[in-house]
């Protein structure tokens, strides 16, 4: 008796299992009901969000812990156009992402039909690829096409628009193991002539500078960039994604380079004869200045992506390659270099220009992180979410591990913290808990997911670094716009730690300095489920270092100047 | 407003026969700024492979950018700039023009000596083909303006490697 075939959204989920999936986070809706009934009988964990963009924001946070790909499934129309934000998020940063979207049935599509978007059409800017399925054979082959897309090469989202009829329909196709995709090229190792060149010019250098980027992170070089760095006697700094890849405890580490890096690693990208990028894009956070940026020095760029050549800077040498690869090549060419002075002079920038912040006055965010790295010792997975916190976090737990401090690096979206968290505490295999470092303004827009962390019981210690105030651009409001507070006031906050017991969820408040170590200790030490800790701060601190946008590394703030400053040039 | 006025360069695409490559191929031209003068997409040995010879003007610098992005793009095979490369560059244009008898006689000589055909020819009008490199099109069509030109319409540029190599 022949069986009767599975029908698509059958074949989806199996497809996914078959990929590895475990985990898939998601918010149902009309067209996409076919999958979710299928996924009823599988083994698939399916994360229930409150909205669409913290489901792919948290598979996001999967991703990034996991190295896995995260998988995203929300209906057509508004639960697709949801998801945009996210996959904008995951793409600024190669973040892997499959994001199966439901579609209005195919004999409609096209005619405004309800729940209706061309979610494909939207999302061409800002997806490595994306798949409009119309034929339920095509599915065995679109998906695996789809994980192989979003997780080599350059990793990055990939999306797939599936018709609620497609998903009803039988699939008589087999399930297949490889992909023909002829325009698709994936680097691995760079040519070794390239190589050699390169070998050649660091090894005349006396003034090396390494700079570990997130391709570093991603492609698992840690190792390898310690090796460098310990082989050729080089600093390392990293930009904020690459931060943990080189232990910020190491001798030869300078910290996060860029607008408010340590001074040391920002002097050293304008003094050094010799620059190694190794998975950095130049983003416009490092390079401060471009007209006078690494103008001194021969560059080193390794980068998987092709089209990362001479985008920013015309590097002397371009590796094109996947990093961990290429530094294999590299390291058996290299030698210690003659950097004994070079690495004198760092030093005392090191040690003459450590990030500080004033003692006096009300709660510090500096003061609550510096305080929570020192109860967890460091070992603690963080997310951060975007503002002043995010770079106090980046300033001031320091990372030792790859992958321990997630960011919404490119992006730069507000919201992507907390739901960032839950994907993290869902995929952390470290043991290490999760702390999630947010500003009350990010909190408020994605804090619906709550719910979502409180149902899975996630651990998650939830930082809300309350000034009231949308600080980093009330600081720039302050520094360059003569005070002239627009739109920046949060007002009527609710009160955070009713808000967390509303939603069950056990909370604390830290108001003055003293009482910082203890109530850290006691939230440590919930882990049946999250717990939020609200933190209500100093109203206006400012982040320094600071490097206004546009200007270079010589106009570098270490702290409040007396007057108001030029308008910046640059880009936010 | 930039009154720049950018070269044109002349790109050959080979694509993947997939529903958007086209949409996915002119955001880049867009996002970076380029302005595609001409269009033209063909069928190839490969029946799942199509050509694309773009025509696009924008800032040169860009250029090189242009085609690395077009590369990554998963459903593009290859991207190549052939400006001033050996390649050959033709086009086609109809031409429609009114003209009474008596303009028709020297009508038919300029369109002889553009080593153009006439194509349909009433009373009062005539439609002329002429193929050639885009100079020799321009020219032709600057000539014609003496006439009453009812409307034209090009094909964009087709380009080909000279020699035994594939394009």
């Amino acid at each position: 008796m022949a069986t009767k075939p599975l029908n698509g959204a059958q074949v989806i989920i199996e497809c996914l299992k078959r990929e590895g999936v475990d985990t898939v986070f998601g918010y149902p809706g009309g067209n996409v009901i076919p999958i979710f009934d299928a996924i009823l009988d599988s083994d698939i964990k399916l994360i229930l969000s409150r909205h669409e963009q913290g489901a792919t924001h948290a598979a996001d946070g999967y991703a990034r812990v996991t190295g896995k790909t995260g998988v995203v499934l929300v209906t057509s129309g508004p639960g697709a156009t949801n998801t945009l934000t996210g996959i904008y998020t995951a793409y600024m940063d190669s973040i892997p992402l499959v994001i199966l979207t439901g579609q209005t049935v195919t004999g409609v599509l096209g005619t405004d039909a309800f729940q209706e978007s061309d979610i494909s059409g939207m999302s061409f800017a800002s997806v490595k690829h994306s798949y409009l399925v119309k034929n339920s054979n095509d599915l065995p082959r679109v998906i695996k096409e789809a994980f192989y897309i979003a997780h080599s090469g350059r990793h990055g989202p990939v999306l797939i628009d599936l018709p609620k009829d497609v998903g009803m329909a039988p699939c008589n196709a087999p399930f297949v193991d490889s992909v023909d995709l002829p325009g698709y090229k994936i680097p691995g190792k760079a040519s070794q002539e390239s190589v050699e060149q390169a070998a050649v010019t660091i090894r005349k250098s006396k003034k090396p500078l390494i700079l570990a980027g997130h391709g570093a992170a991603i492609s698992g070089a840690s190792r390898a960039v310690k090796e460098l760095a310990e082989k050729l006697g080089s600093p390392v700094s990293s930009t904020l994604l690459g931060l943990g890849v080189f232990p910020a405890s190491h001798e030869l580490s300078l910290g996060m380079t860029g607008m408010h890096g340590t001074v040391a690693a920002n002097k050293a990208i304008h003094e050094c004869d010799l620059l190694i990028n190794i998975g950095s894009r130049f983003d416009d956070r490092i390079t401060a200045k471009m007209s006078e940026f690494a103008k001194q020095c021969e560059v080193v760029h390794i980068d998987i992506d092709p089209a990362e050549y001479g985008k920013i800077i015309k590097p002397r040498h371009f590796l094109c390659g996947d990093a961990k690869s290429v530094l294999e090549q590299l390291l058996p060419l290299t030698e210690k270099l003659d950097s004994a002075a070079w690495l004198r002079t760092v030093e005392s920038w090191k040690r003459k220009y450590p990030f500080h912040y004033p003692k006096q006055g009300g709660l510090r965010v500096q003061h609550v992180i510096q305080t929570l790295y020192e109860v967890t010792n460091g070992k603690a997975i963080v997310v951060a979410d975007v503002g002043q916190h995010q770079m106090w976090t980046a300033q001031f737990f320091k990372c030792d591990y790859p992958g321990q401090l997630l960011n919404s690096g490119g992006a730069g979206t507000m919201g992507f913290g907390f739901p960032a968290s839950i994907g993290a505490a869902l995929g952390n295999k470290t043991g290490f808990p999760v702390c999630a470092i947010l500003g009350d303004g990010g909190f408020q827009m994605t804090l619906c997911e709550l719910s979502t962390a409180y149902n899975n019981k996630l651990p998650i210690k939830i930082f809300v670094m309350d000034n009231h105030f949308l600080g980093m651009v009330r600081q720039w409001q302050d520094l360059f716009y003569d005070k002239r507070y627009s739109g920046v006031l949060m007002e009527n906050n609710p009160d955070f730690v009713k808000l967390a017991k509303a939603y069950n969820v056990e909370a604390f408040c830290i108001s003055r300095n003293a009482d910082t170590k203890r109530i850290i200790e006691r939230a440590m030490e919930i882990n049946d489920g999250p717990v939020l800790i609200h933190c209500v701060c100093e109203q206006e601190d400012n982040v320094f270092p600071m490097i206004p946008p546009g200007a270079s590394i010589d106009d570098i703030l270490i702290e409040r100047p007396r007057d108001i400053l030029e308008k910046p040039t640059g880009g936010t | 407003m930039n009154a720049t006025v950018f070269p044109a360069h002349s790109i050959s695409i080979l694509v993947s026969n997939k529903p958007g490559a086209l949409v996915r191929i002119a955001l880049v031209f867009s996002r970076r700024g380029y302005n595609i003068d001409s269009l033209v997409v063909s069928p190839t040995l490969d029946n799942s492979v199509s050509r694309m010879n773009i025509v696009a003007r924008g800032n040169p610098e860009t250029l090189t950018q242009i085609i690395q992005q077009l590369e990554k793009l998963v459903d593009v095979i290859q991207a190549k700039d052939h400006t001033r490369q050996n390649v050959l560059e033709k086009e086609l244009v109809l031409l429609k023009v009114l003209c009474k008898s008596g303009e028709r006689t020297e009508l038919l000589q300029l369109c002889n000596h553009f080593k153009g055909n006439t194509v349909d020819m009433t009373e009062n009008s005539m439609i002329i083909q002429v193929t050639g490199n885009s100079d020799k099109i321009e020219a032709m069509l600057s000539l014609c303006k003496q006439y009453e030109i009812v409307e034209f319409v090009r094909t964009g540029k087709i380009i080909m490697m000279r020699g035994e190599g594939k394009t």
